[in-house]
C-alpha cells in the first residue's frame, strides 16, 4: 500500500474571514490537491459567534479534515489531537479504499467482524507511525488574536514534540495572515524543527483584516512549490514505501 | 467526515436498556453509567455470566484498537494490570451501529479518593504494586501511556491496584497518542513522547505527586524539574521519596523493577531507621569502601611490579658495570 506523504494544513483562527473569497471553497480546492485542512477555533472566555463557528466547521468539512473549537488554555492538547485524528482519518480512508479492492463495494472496517478489525487497525497504526507528514500551519494574526499568540506558539512547539516522537519524518512550515505587506506572509519555510518559532513568534504584529480564503490559496501554492522542488531533487525526501495488508 | 465541536456525550442510555450484539447475539442489560468521555462511555451491565463493564464508542477504529490491546494483554499469564477482555461486537441502536466491547468489571474507588480517604501511607504501597504490574506490561512490549489516578482503581476486595482505561496503551518504540498534560514528561519539558518504559515511570512519579497535591498545579517555566522537586520537598509524605522521584522524573530508571526496588528499600530502611539509626547506609558505604580499597590495592600492585622491574634492571646493570670494572682486576 502506498501512503506517500500526508499533507495537512492546520488553520488556527478565532473568527470569521472578512476578505477574499469563501474559505470553504479554497478548502475544497485543497482537498482536490490532496491536502487535508484542519481548523482550530480559539476562544477566550466568550463563546465564539455562531457565524464563526459555522465557518470553521465548514472549512474543515470541505477540506476533508477535523475541526474543533477550544478555550485558549486547552490549545496544546487539542492541536496535537486534531492533527492525529486527521492523520488517522486520512490513513483510514486509504486503508478502506484498499479494503474495497479486496472485499468489494461495502468493504470498510465496519463491515468486518469485530475479531478481524484488530489486524486492519494494526496496519492503520503502523502507517500512522511511519508515514511522512507535511504540515503547513496558518495562523490568524488579526487584532483579536494578540492575547492568544503566546499559547499558539506553545501549542505548536508541543505539536512538534508529539510528531517528532513518531518514526516517520515531519516537515513544518508556518504562514501568518494578514502579513505585514501582503495578505499572507511566510514565517518559516519547510523544516523538520519548529523550535525556531520561539524566537520569531513574540515579535509578531497583530491587526488588520482576516483574509482566510486567500491564505488557504497561498498555502496550496506553497505545497505545490515544494512538490516541484522535489521533482528536481528526487533523491532527497521523495520517499514512498510499499506496505501490504 | 468527522467534526466534533460539541462536548455533549452521545451516550446517555437509561438503565434497563438492553444491548444485543449484532455478531455474537449476546445480550447485556445496562445497569449504570460508570463514566463518560469524549470518545464514549463505560456502563456496568448484567450479562448471562454476571456483572461486566461494557464500553461503547463513537469510532469503530478506536473501539477495535482498544479491544485488541486488551486482548493481547489478557492473553499474558499472571496478574494483569488491566481488566480482562471478554468480547467485542456491534450494537444496532435504532439505525445507528454502535461498536462496543465487554470486559471484566472491576469494583472499587479510584486511586485518588482511596488515598485521600485512607491516608497517604497507602500511596507508596499502591505505587509499588503498580510498578510490578507495569514491569509485566513493559516486558510484553507495551507501555500504559495515559497513567493518572482517574484511570486507576483500587479493587475491592484485596486492595489491589488495577487500571480501567486501556485507551493510552502504546507499543514500545511508537509515539504516545493519548496523554494528560500533568502526567506527560513532554509537557514538563523533561523528555520526548516516545513510548518507552521511562515514559510510564515519569507518570508514576507524577501520580505520587498528584496524590500529595490532589488539586494538581500548572507548569511555571519551560523546564519543570525545579518546580516539581520543590513540590516534593515541601510535602511531608513525599519528601522521603525524594531520591526515587528525582531519578524517575529525570528519566534515570530504565525498568519499573529498578524503581520498585528503590521504593521498597526506602520504605523498609525508613522503618529500621526508627529502631537503629544505621542499618542500610553503612552497608552501602562499606561496600563502597571495600571497592575503593580494592582499587587502591590494584594500584599498589602495579606500582610494586614497576618497582621490581626497575630493581631487576638496576641489579643487572650493576652486575654488568661491576663485571666490566672487575675484569681488569
Amino acid at each position: 500500500m502506498n501512503a506517500g506523504t500526508l499533507k495537512q494544513i492546520l488553520l488556527i483562527t478565532d473568527g470569521c474571514s472578512n476578505q477574499g473569497g469563501d474559505p470553504a471553497a479554497a478548502a475544497a480546492l485543497a482537498r482536490e490537491a490532496g491536502i487535508t485542512i484542519n481548523v482550530i477555533g480559539v476562544m477566550e472566555r466568550d463563546i465564539i459567534d455562531e457565524k464563526g463557528a459555522a465557518e470553521i466547521q465548514n472549512i474543515a468539512m470541505s477540506g476533508g479534515g477535523v475541526s474543533q473549537i477550544v478555550y485558549t488554555k486547552q490549545l496544546s492538547q487539542t492541536v496535537q489531537m486534531v492533527t492525529r485524528k486527521a492523520m488517522t482519518q486520512t490513513i483510514q480512508g486509504i486503508v478502506n479504499k484498499e479494503l474495497k479492492h479486496i472485499l468489494g463495494s461495502n468493504g470498510s472496517i465496519e463491515a468486518l467482524p469485530p475479531e478481524k478489525r484488530g489486524d486492519v487497525l494494526e496496519v492503520v497504526d503502523e502507517l500512522g507511525e511511519t508515514v511522512d507528514l507535511d504540515i503547513l500551519v496558518l495562523v490568524d494574526t488579526s487584532a483579536s488574536m494578540k492575547p492568544k499568540l503566546e499559547t499558539v506558539k506553545e501549542a505548536l512547539l508541543d505539536l512538534s514534540l508529539s510528531l517528532n516522537a513518531r518514526m516517520g519524518n515531519n516537515q513544518f512550515s508556518v504562514f501568518i495572515f494578514p502579513g505585514k505587506r501582503k495578505e499572507t506572509e511566510k514565517l518559516l519555510d519547510w523544516t523538520p524543527k519548529l523550535e525556531s518559532l520561539a524566537a520569531i513568534f513574540p515579535k509578531l504584529q497583530t491587526g488588520g483584516i482576516t483574509p482566510t480564503g486567500p491564505a488557504i490559496h497561498e498555502a496550496i501554492r506553497h505545497f505545490d512549490r515544494k512538490r516541484k522542488l522535489r521533482g528536481y531533487h528526487t533523491h532527497d525526501d521523495g520517499q514512498y514505501f510499499e506496505e501490504s495488508i | 467526515m468527522m467534526t466534533d465541536n460539541t462536548l455533549k456525550n452521545p451516550f446517555n442510555d437509561p438503565p434497563g436498556t438492553v444491548v444485543t450484539g449484532k455478531w455474537h447475539k449476546n445480550r447485556y442489560r445496562l445497569l449504570k453509567r460508570l463514566g463518560a468521555g469524549a470518545n464514549g462511555a463505560v456502563y456496568l451491565a448484567e450479562s448471562a455470566a454476571g456483572p461486566v463493564a461494557l464500553k461503547v464508542g463513537v469510532s469503530t477504529a478506536q473501539v477495535a484498537s482498544e479491544s485488541s490491546v486488551l486482548k493481547t494483554i489478557s492473553k499474558a499469564r499472571g496478574q494483569s494490570l488491566g481488566p480482562s477482555f471478554l468480547e467485542a461486537d456491534d450494537w444496532e441502536r435504532g439505525r445507528e451501529i454502535i461498536p462496543f466491547y465487554v470486559m471484566e468489571y472491576i469494583d472499587g474507588p479510584d486511586l485518588l479518593s482511596f488515598v485521600t480517604g485512607k491516608g497517604f501511607s497507602w500511596a507508596a504501597v499502591l505505587v509499588i504494586q503498580l510498578l510490578s504490574d507495569l514491569q509485566h506490561l513493559h516486558e510484553q512490549g507495551w507501555i500504559f501511556g495515559d497513567l493518572k489516578p482517574e484511570n486507576l482503581l483500587v479493587g475491592t476486595p484485596g486492595n489491589r491496584i488495577r487500571c480501567i482505561d486501556p485507551g493510552g496503551m502504546t507499543k514500545i518504540g511508537r509515539s504516545v497518542k493519548e496523554f494528560t498534560e500533568f502526567f506527560d514528561r513532554g509537557y514538563w519539558g523533561l523528555g520526548s513522547r516516545k513510548a518507552e518504559p521511562s515514559y510510564d515511570l515519569f507518570s508514576v512519579a507524577m501520580v505520587m505527586i498528584n496524590l500529595a497535591y490532589p488539586n494538581r498545579f500548572l507548569k511555571k517555566q519551560a523546564n519543570g524539574f525545579p518546580q516539581l522537586m520543590a513540590a516534593v520537598r515541601q510535602h511531608a509524605g513525599l519528601c522521603k521519596f525524594e531520591a526515587v522521584l528525582r531519578k524517575a522524573l529525570g528519566g534515570g530508571y530504565r525498568t519499573a523493577f529498578e524503581m520498585r526496588q528503590d521504593m521498597l528499600m526506602l520504605l523498609t530502611s525508613h522503618r529500621e531507621k526508627k529502631k537503629a539509626k544505621t542499618t542500610h547506609r553503612p552497608e552501602k558505604s562499606k561496600l563502597g569502601q571495600s571497592r575503593a580499597k580494592r582499587r587502591r590495592f590494584r594500584k599498589f600492585k602495579k606500582f610494586m611490579a614497576a618497582m621490581m622491574i626497575i630493581l631487576m634492571i638496576s641489579v643487572l646493570y650493576w652486575y654488568y658495570t661491576y663485571g666490566q670494572i672487575s675484569i681488569p682486576f
